[in-house]
Parts: structure tokens; sequence; C-alpha cells
């Protein structure tokens, strides 16, 4: 759980990072098309949050059939 | 069920057609991803305080564990949905976090879930631990409906449906938007009640193998 927020917190700090950036590229993809990009970034932060959430899932399974 | 729903609902979201809108263009579909989020959220947080309630009824320690897990399921759901949301404003509101009454109250509802395992993780005895912890929670929840349901409606917001916006549904969720919109939010809620089932079975799984 911990490693989770430590990593969302991160990814939080690096939205930040290029959103200063008013000319930069990444920006103007996204700003063009129609704003498409958007979405398409949204929907990949939910799913590496999910991955992260699955991956830390596996780990305490993992722990638990050791100890079995 | 849930993943048809949200297989579906991602497909759908990206090709089915949108209304134009101004400032806000093809990104309207984010409404199929950030909302449902939401909506999980509160769902896996109603989902707690019930047991919570019954946890204080019972005194039966796995009601407790269910409290934990659905909250934990819910802060994953929430920091999805407000990470989106920062996106979305970034592009449409122009900055990533403008200070919006909305905003705030989100981010302040989920500093309060993240109390409740703050204390939680601050106390050792057990019985102690699950009933503080299940008061807290039964608090907590009103507070978060306050949050984010009343109090940006009493302030200006750039959020659509707070302090004189319109919801979206009001103009532009037509009927094209709808077929999407209900199962993206259904699909979501049951991912999440799928996520919080799986990870009670985990960590009542290791409290068994522990004790």
């Amino acid at each position: 759980m911990k490693k989770i927020i430590t990593t969302i917190l991160l990814v939080m700090v690096t939205l930040q990072i290029f959103a200063q950036g008013q000319g930069s590229a990444v920006a103007n993809t996204l700003e063009g098309s129609d704003k498409i990009y958007v979405v398409v970034v949204c929907v990949a932060i939910i799913l590496l949050g999910l991955l992260f959430l699955l991956f830390s899932i596996d780990r305490r399974l993992k722990k638990i059939e050791k100890k079995s | 069920m849930g993943a048809v729903l949200v297989v579906y609902s991602t497909i759908a979201g990206f090709l089915s057609t949108a209304p134009a809108l101004p400032i806000l263009h093809q990104s309207i579909r984010n409404l199929y991803f950030h909302v449902p989020m939401w909506f999980s959220m509160i769902v896996l947080f109603t989902v707690s305080v019930w047991h919570s309630i019954k946890y204080l009824s019972s005194n039966n320690p796995d009601n407790d564990l269910k409290a934990v897990q659905s909250v934990n399921t819910g802060i994953v759901f929430g920091l999805l949905g407000i990470v989106t949301g920062a996106v979305w404003a970034r592009f449409t509101w122009g900055q990533a976090w403008s200070f919006d009454v909305k905003q705030n109250f989100a981010a302040i509802a989920l500093l309060l879930y993240f109390a409740y395992l703050v204390l939680r993780n601050a106390i050792d005895e057990e019985q102690k631990r699950a009933k503080i912890s299940a008061i807290y929670n039964i608090f907590a929840f009103p507070m978060m409906v306050v949050l984010l349901f009343v109090l940006p409606r009493l302030s200006d917001s750039l959020h659509p449906g707070n302090g004189g916006n319109p919801g979206f549904n009001a103009y532009d969720l037509d009927s094209h938007m709808r077929m999407v919109f209900y199962p993206a939010c259904l699909g979501w809620i049951l991912i999440g009640y799928w996520i919080y089932s799986i990870l009670f079975r985990v960590s009542s799984l290791e409290k068994n193998k522990l004790n």
C-alpha cells in the first residue's frame, strides 16, 4: 500500500512538472487533435494505477504462499 | 459482468459520437473514465460504513477487515479520480490544480480517509483499533458526502454541477453519451467491488496464516 501511494504521488509530481512547460511538445500534442489525447492520458493513468494495485496484491499473495 | 461493461464503455467511449463542445472538444469522453472513478469510490466507502456499523453491532472482526479493505480500494479509486481530474483540468481550465472548491474538497475528503488508515496504524490493540476506527469511519462518511456534494455547490466552481454551473447532464449528456456513461459507471463500480473482495480475501488469508 505504501509503495502504491508513493508511486501515485510521484506520478502527480511529474504531472506538475510537465504542466509547467507552457509551450512544451507534450502539452502541444495534448492540446491538439481536439484534445482526444487528454482522454488517452487519463485512461493510461487509470490503467497504470490498477496495474500497480494488481502487483501489490500479487506480492502479498506470494508471501502467503511462501508461509504455507 | 463488470469487466464486460468496462470494456464496452472504453471502446464505445472512444468510438461513439460525442457532441461538439467548445473548450472541452473531444475530452468530454473523459466523462466515461473520470466520473465513474468517483462513483466507485463513493460506493466503496458506503460499503465500508455499512461494515463499520455491522462491526459495532456484532463485534465480528471480519466486518472490521471488510471496512478497511473497502476504504483501501476506495482510496485507490479516489486517487485515480483526482489525478485524472487534474489532467483534465490542466487542458480545460488551464491549470492542473486551480484551487477550485471541488478539487480542494475532494482532496480533503481523501485526506479524511488517509487519516482513517493512519488512525488504524496508530492503535496497537486489535479490538480497540477496530472499534475506534469504525466510529471514525461512520463520522468520516457524512463529512465526505458534505465535502463532495454540498459545500462545492455553495460557492463558485469551475466544476460542472457546482456553483451555478449546470451539471453535464443538463445540456450535453445526450442519449448517445448516456448509452455509454451509465454502463461505464455500473461497470467500474462492479470492478471496484471485485477488487475490494479480492483484497479482503487476501488479507483474511494473511491474518489466518499469521495467527
